[in-house]
């Protein structure tokens, strides 16, 4: 229990309107210390709600959440210290340089002068930031405005670090930038949780992930848990010289240890596995005999995980 | 809220709360220091068009000026006070409820300092406070305007500067709450629209160009302006800066800029909580 660092307690949030809306409906939650947690869920199925509560800025309607065990709403500027927020979209301040952006940011947890330009300065130079400093918010890309953020998320030294949508609208070399950022925080002993749509970043970054939607927790664990859980296979595709006796091989696969399914195909054979650790010398072995030419592996996805949960039709 | 036991710590928490809202007064002053060219500018061109035209033109003009008459030689004195009130207001409003509209829109750069660790109605009072500084400047750089621009020089009598400091300070506080106000319950796409049909209005009806006391003929007028917080401000730097001119009674200026400052205040960070916590 020690090591749980933010604790989600039958979190809902419902909000009152023309159109009521239950955002969340009783979520439990532990994120531990040090991980690195993805929180799942298609548009609209609780995500940023569950953030916005854990950052004080929307107040549930029942449950509860602890930071390091303070209550976010009754000590709201006390959690606050603790953790750090990316949000949505650039709310840089756009009157402040990038420099002074993440200056003031350490001056408004306190630090004194000296204290908080020597933070930004190691600040913008890990995040490769420095020859921008004195650019405005305005004059840069996305995918560097995306950096700042984060660079002063973990200014004040928090925590735990909330990413929302943290790849929303950047290009491929600015994700796998910002992947590596958030990597690079395990380092320094911050835990991070980060809401997404993408399994292939939630499935790259995360050491756990929870699959949301419509206000309720439909799964939780690893993202090789979740696969193994909800039947998502590795897909062995074998392209084999001798298309005869193929059936037969294929009787042969579909009693190995490990695997699922085997069929033929117009090439050779496709074979389905659960789990493929110590799976491929016996495959190969057995195909050998028709000739084996090519052997292709598909790695199982939380995208098919997610679709299986959170099922297919459109969100708004 | 007071029934929950207070997590250790605490008792450290207010020399935090200052620093924090320290870091916050230090990024507004920032950001002016960057615009100051602009900002006295904004706070100056009004009052000096108004001295140039109504104090210095006019009295030039041949004696069948009908304005230049009706305002009479002591125009100059009115004005004084009365445009140290408006440079106050517009100050305010400039301060706080235009950036607040950008800042609460479509950038939402108001986040990073809601997330100070200072609980958020401390945020919106740092506002009030830088506002409240600027407007300050605004209605100090009104002063020497009546000294030099008039065709007869006004000249403020300061015998009172507790009061004077008083009533500065607190309309100043009172404009800036009215731009928290403003800021936080307008939709920021309509806040030209303000301008127009509350900023314009409650400044002409202010008694910022003629004094209260002259009202008296047109009672039902006299009563009315009594709700236009911006009477307090005029009335009062009037009985601060030219107590010749009639004012109202010190106390109840006092009194009226405390209870809008309570409201509009109230009203005000109500409104910057409802904005940022949903």
């Amino acid at each position: 229990m020690s090591d749980t660092i933010v604790q989600i307690q039958a979190l809902t949030k419902v909000y009152e309107g023309k159109q009521r809306v239950t955002a969340l409906d009783g979520v439990d939650l532990e994120v531990k210390q040090g991980e690195i947690f993805g929180l799942l869920g298609p548009n609209g199925a609780g995500k940023t709600t569950t953030i916005g509560i854990c950052t004080t800025r929307t107040l549930p309607t029942s449950g509860q959440v602890k930071i390091a065990g303070i209550d976010v709403v009754g000590h709201p500027a006390q959690a606050r210290r603790l953790i750090g927020v990316v949000p949505q979209y650039n709310t840089l301040d756009r009157s402040l340089t990038i420099f002074e952006n993440i200056y003031f940011h350490c001056r408004y947890f306190g630090f004194s002068h000296a204290l908080a330009k020597a933070r930004s300065e190691e600040l913008l130079e890990q995040f490769l930031l420095s020859e921008r400093s004195k650019a405005l918010p305005s004059q840069l890309s996305g995918g560097l405005a995306q950096r700042v953020q984060i660079a002063r998320a973990i200014a004040h030294r928090p925590t735990v670090l909330f990413l929302d949508e943290p790849s929303a609208g950047l290009d491929p070399q600015s994700r796998i930038a910002m992947w590596t950022a958030v990597q690079g925080l395990r380092k320094d002993g911050i835990t991070v949780v980060l809401t997404t749509h993408y399994m292939e970043e939630a499935d790259e970054l995360s050491d756990r992930v929870a699959v949301v939607d419509h206000g309720k927790l439909l799964a939780l664990g690893t993202p090789q848990e979740l696969k193994d859980a909800y039947g998502a296979q590795t897909i062995i595709h074998l392209k084999l010289r001798q298309a005869e006796g193929g059936e037969a091989v294929a009787q042969e696969m579909r009693q190995l240890k490990g695997v699922e399914n085997a069929e033929v195909t117009g090439e050779g054979l496709r074979v389905f596995a659960g789990n493929v650790d110590g799976l491929l010398p016996a495959i190969i072995q057995t195909s050998s005999r028709l000739g084996l030419r090519d052997i292709s592996i598909t790695e199982p996805s939380l995208e098919t995980v997610f679709i299986h949960l959170t099922g297919r039709d459109l969100r708004e | 809220m007071s029934n929950v036991p207070r997590p250790a710590g605490l008792a450290i928490q207010k020399p935090r709360f200052f620093r924090a809202f320290y870091g916050l007064f230090l990024r507004d002053l920032r950001v002016l220091s960057r615009e100051l060219g602009p900002f006295i500018l904004r706070v100056g061109m009004q009052p000096l068009l108004f001295l140039f035209v109504f104090t210095f033109i006019m009295p030039r003009m041949a004696g069948g000026n009908p304005m230049a008459a009706g305002a009479g030689p002591a125009f100059g004195t009115v004005l004084l006070p009365g445009l140290m009130a408006v440079a106050i207001m517009f100050s305010g409003i400039a301060g706080v409820a235009l950036p607040l509209s950008t800042e609460f829109g479509i950038t939402r750069e108001i986040d990073d300092r809601v997330m100070c660790p200072v609980p958020v109605w401390a945020v919106a009072l740092e506002k009030v406070c830088f506002s409240a500084l600027q407007s300050i400047v605004a209605a100090l750089i009104v002063i020497p305007m009546a000294i030099w621009i008039p065709a007869n020089p006004v000249y403020p009598d300061f015998h009172n500067w507790p009061l004077l400091v008083l009533v500065l300070v607190m309309s100043s506080l009172l404009a800036g709450a009215m731009g928290l106000a403003i800021g936080s319950t307008v939709n920021p796409k309509q806040i030209g629209l303000v301008f127009s049909i509350v900023v314009v209005p409650i400044t002409f009806l202010g008694c910022v160009y003629y004094p209260w006391a002259y009202l008296q003929k047109i009672r039902w007028l006299q009563i009315a302006v009594l709700f236009n917080p911006i009477v307090y401000m005029s009335e009062g730097l009037r009985a601060a800066v030219t107590p010749g001119v009639n004012h109202m009674p010190v106390w109840a200026i006092l009194l009226a800029l405390s209870v809008f400052l309570v409201l509009l205040g109230r009203w005000g960070v109500k409104g910057f909580l409802k904005r940022v916590i949903s």
